[in-house]
């Protein structure tokens, strides 16, 4: 019981990446697939960031002197890794949102609309 | 200059992509980013000597040699490494190779199928797009990895775009390939994430030793990881059932681009599977915990046939020869999931040898659209009389994907059914065969129509292509059929890269 | 010269000819000379090579490897010196009547035809020529793919249709089943090298063998072996020059010539007759002797006749390797020769007729002796050697047929050949019967005469001819052939 209520990050890692899963497949809106894809991949950051702190680990910034006088850390850091990672994923994040509403954008001047089924109807018919 | 060749083959695209996006005026544009391609080309030509043909090792039997680079001076694991053998080094040849090749054929092809205002753009995004392959091909880190995955998938999605002056169509096809591109990038970052957490590295190397030191402790995690990871990398790859992207994507996108991705980027993502499975997590442990052989085989069987079936039916030339890349998939996987040096080599060296068909054939079908403006089988009456090269180039092609010998497909065919005979499994070995009847029927149905029907009535007189377009066609084209006889290239480096893939020491 | 450079030219020189129709496309009189020379000189360098291996010499070139182990490789032997005589031989005469009748008939794409024909040439006397079955088979495939645009010439629908079928049968039957075993025999025995007394001694278990057999019987789309035979008549839409060599003479032959190499150097004799594994080829080749005769007795397209009669006839020289006995072998052998000149005759007469006279069934043709009597007289001795009386070349080999079915205690077979015999003279006899005893369905009692053209005229009548020549020769024939059937 208490491993499970403590792994509470990944319930809430799951919770996002099914619920933005859920939005892209389900939702027929162009815009709103490309939100369920965001909170889709935040769920992945949140995963990376918290695999990242440790317990009772500070902030990973080294107290020079401190650690230069006893030779070693005198301090359990939490790992700085993940979390610049995460920075290059949520700028391809971005990215990739731009660019998907870019489309959209196209998309809409080109068929009227951004619901995906009337664009599926307009496609079949010509 | 020579040690730094690794991170030149990267960079020297990267850069060339926002100095095009800078330099406006068109032919400058294509002028500077073609240099680059063959620069970049003649670059992996040299690694490829280094790591391959060196030591004193000739044509019949090539070295393997591992070339290294620390980007930034820091050492590994702590640094990037980027991590050149000869798997990596035969694609590096493949991928800069048709890059160059089909680049060289884009001036006059974009010129028809993308707004002249946008040809600055698509040269950028061209180049964008083969730095992040190359760099996924030479990366020795995970995250790197992702990384130039996603530079590859983003500039990918551009280009396809860029297909709307044709046909609105280009535009969905291309928002569906983002969001299914996405979750698969997505999924494949979470592997890594788990692959990372239980063994504290992101170099590949180092995970491996990691992981097969203390491997069982992590089975659990593993396998998740492995999970993901292959779907992710499933999706990319457009392996059956998670192809639905490849048929639009293709189809719609203007034809360079499609003679482009169809012959690297798919290529690029079974390189990743590879790594992946025989280099970071070893095939013992993937195996033991997925299925993965079993698995591969009967999904890339099934794509083999629903994909050929498939195809039969299409009027759109090109959507019927991206249904014809999913059966070709089909079969790289079932040689991967074969999981011996003869599957290996089998579906490494139809990675070469698929490139060079598909990308010949794609440039053929550029070189109808720009004469007929049009890639419906019906448009292309008797375009066998009117377009003769161009027809007998795809029609070689043709022949290569059903695997007639002296091309090149009819070698991966060989060692493919071989390499089943050797497991004694001879229903997969008549299954492969008979998947190359179904090619035979969607081929010769083209054939059929384009050399024994008249032209309708009021189609417009056309002439041959123009012969820049028909150079690199037939380059490629006539690639595959040296490739189809002088094999000690081709089918000596996948062996080299297959028996160092399954750690077999010779 | 050396026999290396003779093998190599041998293989030059139709690709020559190939190139130079292309080349000289508009221009008919020196594409037709140079195939004509091209010709010419193959059967000098072939017949040049001959004396050499068929007193025991056994010279060949191996040009490169295509995969690790497996490569482009030739050497002469007395049956594929046997085969490559023929079809040089018999692409000369050939080329003389094709002259005569595409000219007479002014077909379209002559120079498409030429080149075509050379390339289909270059295939089969690769195939003759082969060392292994490696390169055997890639000669095969561009056999198929060279004679496609030839069956589909006329470029009608027909044409089209007929076509689809020829490809679709050969290369189905050559992707799904020779490729397997050829793939298959690779991977038990490590090499596909053709040795005397076979590679797969003691390779594989009975039934696999038994499997591997019927594998290559049936994956030998060529040798027209039922149910794989309709792509025969269906081949036939093409002109007659194209049907008359290509499938009465090259096509076909290669087909059987592969069926005769995998039983004498795959598989080898002994293993075969020991262990009794060819038995149901025997009965499925008999069966195709009987059927397609019975068939053949049918069509009133004369083409179509003769095409059914083609598939019988082959089953003869299966039938032959089947037996795996050295008079089988020997007699099998003979009759690719003798069956090549026999029908070749009956085809140019065929043609002859129908660029005369454009007639194509067989009820049209009463009285065609008094208006062709050169020609019809030419198909009665095409007739005589198929059905294998003396004194026509025919004869012998159905006699040895006979001795080897005898010899290895199948009677049934003997018989087969008999009332197969009967049934030839069915089918055929009547053609030459009505064509001269009975008057024209139309027109005067006692016609003018008018004869096929020159350059026909000649060609049929040196085939014709030739099947009596070859009665007297069967003895030489014999002595060249018992070394390899007595392995």
């Amino acid at each position: 019981m208490n491993t499970v209520l403590s792994l509470y990050n990944y319930w809430i890692v799951i919770f996002l990446m099914m619920t933005g899963f859920y939005i892209v497949i389900a939702r027929q809106n162009l815009v709103k697939k490309v939100i369920g894809l965001n909170i889709f991949q935040i769920s992945v950051f949140l995963l990376y960031i918290t695999m990242g702190k440790i317990e009772n680990g500070t902030a990973p910034i080294l107290l020079l002197e401190k650690d230069l006088q006893a030779g070693e850390p005198s301090q359990v850091y939490s790992n700085p890794l993940p979390s610049v990672l995460i920075l290059t994923a949520i700028v391809v994040g971005v990215a990739t949102t731009a660019l998907a509403l870019a489309l959209i954008v196209r998309i809409r001047e080109a068929y009227g609309t951004i619901e995906e089924h009337e664009i599926l109807e307009q496609d079949l018919e010509s | 200059m020579e040690q730094h060749l690794p991170v030149l083959a990267i960079v020297v695209p990267l850069i060339a992509a926002p100095l095009c996006v800078l330099i406006r005026q068109r032919t400058l544009v294509f002028g500077t980013a073609i240099t680059v391609c063959w620069a970049t080309f003649a670059m992996t030509v040299l690694l490829l000597l280094r790591v391959v043909y060196c030591d004193g090792s000739d044509l019949i039997t090539p070295a393997a040699n591992v070339v290294t680079y620390q980007m930034g001076g820091w050492l590994a694991p702590w640094g990037i490494e980027y991590r050149i053998d000869s798997l990596s080094v035969f694609m590096l040849v493949i991928v800069s190779g048709i890059g160059a090749v089909v680049l060289s054929y884009a001036p006059l092809s974009s010129a028809r199928e993308i707004h002249r205002e946008q040809h600055y753009l698509f040269c950028a995004a061209y180049l964008l797009c083969m730095a992040g392959l190359l760099g996924i091909l030479v990366t020795g880190d995970l995250f790197n990895l992702f990384v130039f995955l996603e530079i590859s998938s983003l500039s990918s999605y551009a280009l396809i775009s860029l297909g709307a002056r044709q046909s609105r169509k280009a535009l969905t096809a291309a928002f569906q390939y983002l969001v299914m591109g996405t979750i698969g990038a997505t999924f494949i970052l979470i592997g890594i994430g788990l692959l990372y957490q239980v063994t504290g590295t992101l170099n590949m190397a180092d995970m491996s030793s990691r992981l097969s030191e203390n491997g069982e402790v992590f089975n659990k995690v593993v396998l998740v990881a492995l999970a993901f990871l292959t779907v992710g990398v499933s999706l990319k790859m457009a392996l059956f059932p998670l192809h639905a992207w490849l048929p639009g994507a293709y189809a719609y996108a203007p034809s360079v681009v499609t003679a482009f991705l169809a012959a690297t980027a798919t290529k690029v993502s079974v390189y990743i599977l590879l790594r992946l499975v025989f280099t970071v997590i070893r095939p013992e442990l993937a195996l033991q915990l997925v299925p993965l052989d079993k698995g591969l085989m009967l999904l890339s069987l099934i794509g083999i046939f629903v994909a050929s079936t498939a195809a039969i039916y299409q009027k759109n030339i090109k959507r019927m020869l991206a249904y014809s890349s999913v059966a070709q998939i089909g079969y790289i996987a079932l040689g991967i999931s074969l999981a011996s040096v003869s599957g290996l080599t089998a579906a490494i060296v139809h990675l070469l040898n698929h490139a060079m068909i598909k990308g010949g054939l794609f440039l053929a079908m550029g070189c109808i659209a720009y004469r007929l403006g049009s890639v419906e089988i019906d448009d292309l009456r008797g375009i066998g009389r009117r377009m003769p090269v161009t027809m007998f180039a795809w029609l070689l092609g043709g022949l290569g994907l059903i695997g007639v010998p002296t091309t090149a497909g009819f070698i991966s065919k060989w060692y493919l059914v071989s390499a089943a005979l050797e497991k004694d499994w001879w229903p997969v070995a008549g299954l492969i065969l008979i998947g190359s009847l179904l090619t035979l029927i969607y081929v010769w149905r083209v054939v059929e129509i384009a050399y024994f029907q008249s032209p309708v009535e009021s189609a417009e007189p056309v002439t041959e292509a123009p012969l820049a377009m028909l150079v690199p066609t037939w380059i490629l084209i006539g690639a595959s059929l040296f490739f189809g006889l002088q094999t000690s290239f081709s089918v000596g480096v996948a062996r080299r890269a297959a028996e160092m893939l399954l750690g077999v020491v010779s | 010269m050396t026999d290396e450079i003779t093998i190599k030219l041998a293989l030059a020189l139709p690709l020559m000819a190939a190139v130079t129709a292309g080349l000289f496309a508009r221009r008919p009189n020196v594409r037709e000379l140079f195939t004509l020379i091209a010709a010419g000189a193959l059967l000098v360098v072939v017949t040049s090579l001959a004396p050499g291996v068929f007193s025991g010499d056994r010279p060949g070139v191996t040009l490169f490897s295509v995969m690790p182990g497996l490569s482009i490789a030739f050497e002469l032997e007395p049956l594929g010196m046997l085969f490559a005589l023929i079809a040089a031989g018999l692409w000369l005469v050939t080329t003389c009547y094709s002259i005569g009748y595409m000219r007479a008939h002014n077909e379209d794409h002559q120079a498409r035809f030429y080149a075509c024909f050379g390339v289909a040439i270059f295939a089969a006397i690769g195939a003759a020529m082969s060392q292994n079955m490696f390169t055997l088979f890639i000669f095969y495939e561009v056999l198929t793919l060279s004679t496609y645009p030839l069956v589909t010439h006329h470029g009608t629908e027909a044409a089209r249709k007929g076509g689809r079928v020829y490809l679709g049968i050969l290369l189905f039957t050559s992707i799904a089943f020779l490729l397997f075993a050829v793939v298959w025999t690779w991977n038990l025995a490590g090499t596909l090298d053709f040795k005397p007394g076979g590679i797969l001694q003691g390779k594989a278990s009975d039934g696999v063998l038994l499997v591997l057999l019927g594998l290559y019987a049936f994956g030998t789309g060529k040798a027209a072996l039922m149910p794989f035979h309709r792509w025969l008549p269906a081949a036939m839409v093409a002109p007659t020059p194209v049907s008359a060599l290509l499938h009465a003479v090259a096509v076909v032959k290669v087909g059987v010539f592969t069926v005769m190499k995998v039983v004498l150097y795959i598989f080898g004799t002994d293993l075969l007759a020991s262990k009794g594994l060819s038995v149901p080829l025997m009965y499925l080749a008999a069966a195709t002797i009987l059927i397609a005769s019975l068939v053949a007795l049918t069509k009133d397209n004369l083409k179509a006749r003769l095409a059914y009669s083609t598939v019988s006839q082959l089953s003869y020289i299966v039938l032959g390797a089947a037996l795996a006995n050295a008079s089988g072998i020997i007699g099998g052998s003979m009759h690719i020769a003798m069956h090549a000149f026999g029908k070749i005759t009956l085809f140019f007469c065929a043609g002859a007729i129908y660029v005369t006279t454009h007639k194509t069934e067989v009820s049209q043709l009463r009285g065609i002796g008094r208006t062709m009597p050169i020609t019809t007289f030419a198909f009665l001795l095409g007739t005589l050697s198929v059905i294998g009386l003396p004194p026509f070349g025919g004869f012998w080999s159905k006699w040895y047929l006979a001795l080897g079915a005898a010899e290895a205690g199948h009677g049934l077979f003997v018989a087969v050949l008999m009332i197969s015999s009967l049934l030839n003279i069915a089918y055929l006899m009547p053609i030459v019967a009505r064509g001269f005893f009975l008057p024209p369905a139309e027109g005067p009692e006692r016609p003018a005469i008018n004869e096929a053209p020159l350059f026909c005229l000649l060609a049929l009548c040196i085939t014709a001819i030739g099947g009596v020549v070859l009665f007297f020769l069967a003895d030489k024939m014999v002595q060249v052939l018992i070394p390899i059937a007595q392995n």
